[in-house]
């Protein structure tokens, strides 16, 4: 046994533990993350105060329907996409497999900017020229209910926003992909063994068994993603989509306040991607208590 | 025996890569028996029991079950997996669901039975096994041989006409070895079909009704535990049997 004898030893050790947790308290509080509030705080005040501020804000404000529209359908249609192409790229079959590693692999190569254009004006146009020349075949073998709608197909009927909402899916849809097939291969194969064992089809057990646990499993990366496109959305401005960004730039060429202009549309993306951050964090924190 | 075989291996073999797992395995497990299966690690016996419900796919040879021969269908094999117990080292409960969805989850979906009728039959189960009052708590908070309990119960729900163990205590703490053991002893006596790949030799003894062992891909020597414990007769399995009770 160690002596401890004297009450005054046992003291002086306790007072000096408590000393440095609160060292260690004060080193591991995020500092950071009080500054980033304070400059969002700081910078609303003066929005609200700073009729110039006021009067940019009150402008760029417009385009947050489009941004946030854009931002969640994109996610969900590249949610789809990403599954779907997930669950090709571990695939048995051959050709599904190929052709899910081809799409993503071709996404990863080029940069999301230039996808965009290439989507919006020659992926599109693209598109609707088959789906004409379908429409023109459907007609001469006498399908003509099918056929009319597809031959009255317009590039113009396809406006920018959903040119950009289907180039940020297919990009996205690419990452999600990746992020799905891992999900899926983490877990054990005991899983799908027992569920076979059990009388389970293949897409039965991926099903009720794998995918519940997989899905579990990416929520904190998918809403990392989800952030990461909400982001991206400042991308589509480039095919004069009304983002906040694209308004951002009207009103700042407009009225030459380029300082007001910028530094309340990066206020805006901060305060949003800040919250979104917090609420995916919270997520994570809560799905790994429930775990074990 | 005079009953046909439930389940019958006839000359299978199995290779992974270069490694031969079975090299011509033939046997036959009769209704209302206990085959128990030993022999060292890599001898093939898990691949052995995995090839009698199509979890391994031999290379050659023929598995058959009630009469009707494992091929490549899905739907047959479906079927019949959905008769056949079986019983993994590492449980391979589903951690998302609790205890009682686990054993009700293949009634519903393979079996298609109303959710009252599983829900009853999963309790009937698990009373077996003693572990009813977990019914409603997720596997991870049960200890290993509550959780392999489970998955016999998972597995008794389905009615199976067989129960197939894959070394169901080696994952196990000492301590928790014996409830695992206990309820499978009790389900010999009540007379279900069982073959269990183990190294429990105290179980092989007071269990089973033939005792097989393998060694390299190839079943040596087989009969009833007090010929195969008492009175081996080919030298490898002499040598075997002194390794594991010598001590």
């Amino acid at each position: 046994m160690i002596e401890e004898t004297s009450p005054v030893r046992a003291d002086e050790v306790h007072i000096s533990l408590d000393k440095k947790s609160l060292r260690t308290k004060l080193e591991k509080f995020p500092w950071w993350f009080v500054a980033l509030l304070l400059i969002i705080i700081t910078s609303y005040i003066v929005i609200a105060t700073n009729p110039n501020y006021k009067e940019a804000f009150e402008f760029i404000r417009i385009g947050l329907s489009i941004t946030i529209t854009t931002t969640l359908s994109a996610f969900v249609i590249a949610l789809f996409i990403g599954l779907v192409t997930g669950l090709g790229r571990i695939s048995q079959s051959v050709i599904f497999r190929n052709l899910a590693t081809l799409y993503v692999e071709f996404i990863r190569g080029v940069p999301m900017l230039v996808l965009i254009f290439f989507i919006a004006f020659a992926g599109v146009p693209a598109v609707v020229g088959g789906l004409n020349a379908l429409g023109q075949w459907l007609q001469s073998i006498g399908v003509d209910f099918l056929a009319a709608p597809l031959i009255a197909l317009e590039n113009k009927n396809i406006d920018m926003i959903l040119r950009g909402v289907i180039a940020l899916s297919v990009t996205y849809g690419a990452f999600m992909a990746e992020i799905f097939r891992a999900g899926i291969q983490s877990i054990s194969p005991g899983q799908m063994e027992a569920a076979r064992s059990q009388g389970l089809s293949f897409w039965q057990a991926m099903y009720f068994i794998i995918l519940p646990q997989a899905i579990r499993n990416v929520l904190p990366a998918l809403g990392n993603d989800f952030v990461a496109m909400l982001k991206d959305t400042s991308l589509v401005s480039v095919l004069a989509v009304r983002d906040i960004t694209q308004v951002a730039r009207l009103y700042a060429g407009r009225s030459f306040r380029y300082d007001e202009a910028y530094t309340t549309l990066v206020i805006m993306y901060l305060s949003m991607t800040v919250i979104l951050s917090l609420c995916v964090k919270y997520l994570e924190r809560r799905f790994h208590r429930n775990e074990r | 025996m005079n009953a046909k075989p439930i389940i019958e291996v006839k000359n299978v073999y199995k290779h992974f890569g270069a490694v031969r797992a079975l090299d011509g395995v033939s046997l036959k497990v009769y209704p209302g028996t206990v085959m128990v299966i030993i022999g060292p690690s890599g001898s093939g016996k898990s691949t052995l029991l995995r090839c009698m419900n199509h979890m391994e796919v031999e290379n050659q040879g023929e598995v058959w079950v009630e009469g009707e021969q494992l091929n490549g269908n899905q739907k047959h094999l479906n079927r019949i997996r959905s008769e056949i117990g079986m019983v993994f080292q590492l449980f391979n409960l589903y951690p998302h669901l609790t205890v009682l969805e686990n054993i009700t989850l293949a009634q519903r979906i393979v079996k298609k039975m109303s959710k009252k009728e599983a829900v009853e039959n999963a309790m009937r189960q698990l009373t077996r096994v003693g572990i009813a009052e977990k019914a409603d708590v997720h596997p991870q908070k049960l200890s290993g041989g509550q959780q392999q309990r489970v998955a016999i119960a998972r597995a008794l729900a389905m009615k199976p006409k067989i129960m197939l163990f894959d070394e169901p205590t080696s994952a196990l703490d000492p301590e928790m070895i014996k409830e695992v053991l206990d309820v499978m002893l009790l389900l010999a006596k009540e007379g279900i079909t069982m073959v269990v790949v183990t190294h429990e030799m105290g179980f092989a003894r007071a269990a089973a009704d033939e005792v097989i062992f393998m060694d390299e891909g190839l079943i040596v020597e087989h009969g009833t535990p007090e010929q195969l414990f008492d009175h081996p007769v080919h030298p490898r399995t002499k040598q075997f049997l002194s390794q594991i009770l010598s001590h």
